[in-house]
């Protein structure tokens, strides 16, 4: 009898939770709603079963629980029943199958008209390309891949010169209008899954794979990379924009094209140390860093990383935060860089300056922080020294009071935490692994002997 | 002369009566022996994944407690907790323990046919399982791919354990298939040809036929997850690109070019999905027996669970790639894998209603059958 009753209770219960569950789709902001579709008819067709066979045991528990004197019967086979329910069992599957394959078959068919833009994922970050005017993407190659050209589009190819590269993990598209997403992976498996847009595929090295999908809701709609690709997977996060047509024109006229991309001029130095005099007030006059000015050793910093971050302050992404009084000094510091060419001049400049070891002025447990850094070493190379293609810069050999200082900033969510600040989010949910500042003086101390 | 069943042969079967506690407890050739060590050393292992996956909770719940866990060891704990529960557990408990044990006993067998390779199965078993734990202590820790192992990242920069960790993890599988292989070799061989006068197929305990089954698909299935473990080996050790198309791993081309990492997906799934049903069907058949024992009912429809235990072995090596609809493979094959897949669904929803059958009439409620009864609502719900 007991266990009748808990039978049916779990059925009531069941069925309950699901009226009165707070747990809904995710909010649909594609053309897939078809796909929403076989998810219902498959709760359906199991519920509806789970349902009734589980009254059925319960109604059994009842009727033929032990009685004095009761006999079984024996029934080895019932043809009939078998046969109904065999035929049965198939409708159900039937019914769940083909709207499934129907959803299929669009999948696989990309409508003429959808436009195309490529997803290139990397370890761990997302990066994406546009045909441009003529419509088509130039060719690629993993092997051609160096930080010049961090697409391996081959440069003799005349249909690749006018492709938009976007080095971000931001892409645009416009709003109501089939897009075809090219994938394409220079390294490992990744997956490409928006939440919002109901489909997903995995990018696989050494071939092109796709999805396409109509947007129907503007709005920014995280990326996520949902195929296990190494200790970083977590922090593999991008964004789709979608745009209204004319605003996605704007946003895409903005970006440059490979062939202006190769054709970059490098900075120049000699401008650039008049502009470096505001800088060295607080920097020092060869980049060594103050720690009375809380401005940290600059020189021996890679450029593509200086540049960044100067953009970053320049553009809200970091020295926003009301926590972050040192940040903001800098906001002020970079509106003396009016543009690229200026940005592009000054660390010019910061490259000439010699790189000196700083003073430390941290100590602390080394086994342990030599136990901590193993995580850190995955981008920041065992050496500390960074790695471009990892988008993580050098963190040896620099201040190291500024480097504790950073690190609890990405803890605490000082810096990092704008949604456009995608390195800074990666570093941050990395960072979490530092559980208190006696960890944070632990690896900072370890990281001085590198 | 008429045929006589080898378990009637009486006077010529030898008789391997164990001599000392050695050769009776340890080096023993007798199934029931060997079906405890298989038993015991299969929930040994399970107890080590059972701590790790207790680990990633702790670590989930209470991050700021748990600092020792670090990310790198997250993803050691998840891929070995999942290796281990379903290779180094689940088969090596379904079909060396289960399968050891019962199936002489309940075909009316002397022992297995082959009682040496038994032997030897058990301790080659063995040595996988210590190959697998030494893992955990080499330098740069076991491996962290996820327990799919997929390439490129099983074995490039970025992944814990690449260096010693994946390679022992390749080669412990390999050993661990070699074991299966001499003990599946002989369930197969005892149920095929040492069954006692009377017991025909059709009568066999559905144990008996879940074990067998499972069997026989893990002997066509395992091959495929050794080639695998080989080939992968080789693209780590040797730098041959089987799996292996032309990269750039943190900015530096390693030297690969031409392989093809689905590949070694459509090879590890189709090992894969059987491997689920290796698991499976020796519960199946033990829940049958166990209901219809405790509901003192004979099986409903036994020959009906018999023809779905084949029909579920027969379709389950053709659903293998619905593991990939996603992963970037000939988007085509995804009408034929969804069809198979949900026509394997048929044959066991026939082993449920089946089981509620044999249930519905029965007469007396035995205590006994609450676990099982939980099983088949369990099932069910899955
Ligand atoms: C008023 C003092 C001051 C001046 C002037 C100044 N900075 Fe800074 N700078 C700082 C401080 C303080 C920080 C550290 C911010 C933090 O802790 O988040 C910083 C950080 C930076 C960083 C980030 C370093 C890193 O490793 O992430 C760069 C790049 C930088 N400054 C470049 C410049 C340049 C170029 C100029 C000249 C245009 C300049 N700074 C002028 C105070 C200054
Ligand atoms: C998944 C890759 C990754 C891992 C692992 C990682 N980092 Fe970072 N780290 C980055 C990236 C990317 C940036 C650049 C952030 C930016 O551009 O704003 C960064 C920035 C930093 C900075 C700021 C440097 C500066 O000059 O401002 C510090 C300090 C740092 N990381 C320390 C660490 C430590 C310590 C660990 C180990 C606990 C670690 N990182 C692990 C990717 C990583
Ligand atoms: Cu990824
Ligand atoms: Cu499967």
């Amino acid at each position: 009898m007991p266990f009748a009753v808990v039978l049916i209770l779990l059925v009531v219960g069941s069925i309950l939770f699901h009226i009165l569950s707070p747990w809904t789709f995710t909010e649909l902001a594609s053309n897939w709603a078809m796909v929403d579709f076989t998810v219902d008819i498959t709760l359906w067709v199991t519920g509806v079963v789970f349902v009734a066979v589980n009254l059925f045991m319960a109604y059994c528990v009842i009727k033929f629980r032990h009685k004095k004197g009761a006999r079984s019967t024996y029934e080895p086979e019932n043809k009939k029943l078998e046969t109904w329910l065999t035929g049965l069992t198939a409708v159900g599957v039937a019914a769940m199958l083909t709207p499934g394959l129907v959803v299929w078959d669009q999948f696989v068919s990309v409508p003429e008209e959808a436009h195309v833009v490529e997803a290139v994922g990397q370890q761990w970050h997302w990066t994406f390309r546009y045909p441009g005017k003529d419509g088509k993407l130039g060719e690629v190659d993993n092997e051609r891949i160096s930080s010049q050209n961090p697409f391996g589009i081959d440069p003799e190819d005349p249909n690749g010169q006018d492709d938009i590269v976007v080095y971000s993990p931001e892409a645009h598209i416009p709003l109501d209008r089939p897009v075809k997403f090219l994938l394409r992976s220079k390294d490992v498996l990744h997956d490409f899954a928006v939440a919002q847009f109901r489909v997903k595929m995995d990018l696989v090295p050494g071939m092109d794979t796709f999805l396409w999908l109509t947007p129907t809701k503007a709005g920014r709609f995280e990326i996520l990379c949902e195929e296990l690709c190494g200790i970083g997977h977590h922090t593999m996060r991008g964004a789709v924009i979608v745009d209204e047509q004319q605003d996605f024109d704007n946003w895409l006229a903005r970006q440059s094209t490979f062939s202006e991309h190769m054709a970059t001029p490098e900075g120049n130095a000699a401008i650039g140390a008049a502009q470096y005099g505001i800088c060295a007030a607080c920097h020092g006059q060869q980049g060594e860093g103050i720690v009375a000015m809380n401005a940290p050793k600059i020189a021996g910093m890679p450029d593509w990383y200086l540049k960044r971050q100067i953009k970053n302050y320049k553009r809200g992404l970091r020295g926003v935060h009301a926590d972050d009084k040192f940040g903001q000094q800098m906001v002020g510091m970079v509106a003396t860089l009016v543009d690229d060419t200026a940005i592009d001049n000054v660390t010019a400049h910061i490259a000439t300056f010699p790189d000196k070891p700083p003073e430390t002025t941290i100590d602390g447990d080394l086994a342990h922080g030599k136990k901590l850094y193993a995580v850190c070493a995955y981008c920041h190379g065992g050496d500390g020294m960074g790695n471009e293609a990892l988008n993580a810069p050098r963190i040896a050999g620099m201040s190291d009071w500024y480097i504790a200082r950073q690190l609890s900033n990405f803890k605490e969510g000082v810096r990092g935490a704008h949604p456009g600040d995608y390195y800074g989010f990666q570093m941050g949910l990395m960072g979490q692994s530092l559980h208190d500042e006696q960890a944070v003086n632990n690896i900072v101390a370890y990281i001085n002997t590198l | 002369m008429s045929y006589v069943a080898i378990a009637d042969r009486d006077h010529e079967q030898e008789h391997h009566d164990p001599q000392t506690f050695i050769t009776k407890y340890i080096w023993s050739q007798d199934h029931k022996v060997i079906a405890v060590q298989y038993g015991i050393t299969a929930i040994f292992v399970g107890l080590i994944a059972l701590c790790l996956s207790a680990m990633m909770r702790l670590q989930l719940g209470f991050p700021d407690e748990f600092t020792f866990i670090n990310p790198e060891n997250y993803y050691q704990f998840i891929t070995m907790h999942g290796m281990i529960m379903v290779i180094y557990l689940l088969t090596a408990l379904f079909l060396g323990g289960f399968g050891n044990y019962l199936i002489p006993l309940m075909c009316g067998s002397r022992d297995m046919v082959f009682p040496y390779l038994n032997m030897l199965s058990y301790w080659v078993y063995l040595l996988s399982v210590i190959i697998l734990i030494i893992s955990f202590f080499v330098p740069g820790g076991s491996t962290g791919a996820g327990w799919t192992l997929y390439p490129p990242q099983a074995i490039m920069q970025g992944t814990p354990g690449i260096d010693l960790g994946i390679i022992l993890m390749l080669v412990s599988l390999a050993v661990f298939i070699v074991a299966f292989t001499m003990g599946g070799l002989n369930y197969v061989t005892t149920v095929l040809q040492a069954r006692c006068k009377g017991m025909t197929l059709m009568r066999m305990p559905l144990s008996v036929w879940g074990i067998f089954t499972a069997t026989v698909l893990g002997l066509l299935a395992f091959p495929a997850l050794l080639v695998s473990a080989i080939m992968m080996l080789l693209d780590k050790t040797l730098l041959t690109s089987f799996f292996m198309p032309a990269i750039s791993s943190m900015g530096a081309d390693p030297g690969y070019t031409g392989g093809s990492p689905i590949l070694f997906q459509h090879l590890f799934w189709f090992f894969g999905h059987p491997e689920v049903y290796i698991v499976a069907l020796p519960a199946f058949g033990i829940v049958s027996d166990l209901l219809s024992t405790h509901a003192r009912k004979n099986i409903f429809g036994y020959r009906m669970m018999v023809w779905a235990i084949i029909a579920i072995g027969g379709l389950s090596f053709v659903v293998w790639a619905h593991h990939m609809y996603v992963s970037g493979m000939n988007p085509y094959f995804g009408f034929f894998f969804a069809t198979t897949t949900l026509i394997i669904a048929v044959p066991t929803a026939i082993k449920v209603y089946n089981w509620r059958f044999g249930k519905a009439i029965f007469t007396c409620v035995s205590r006994c059958c609450f676990p099982s009864a939980l099983f088949s609502r369990l099932f069910m719900a899955g």
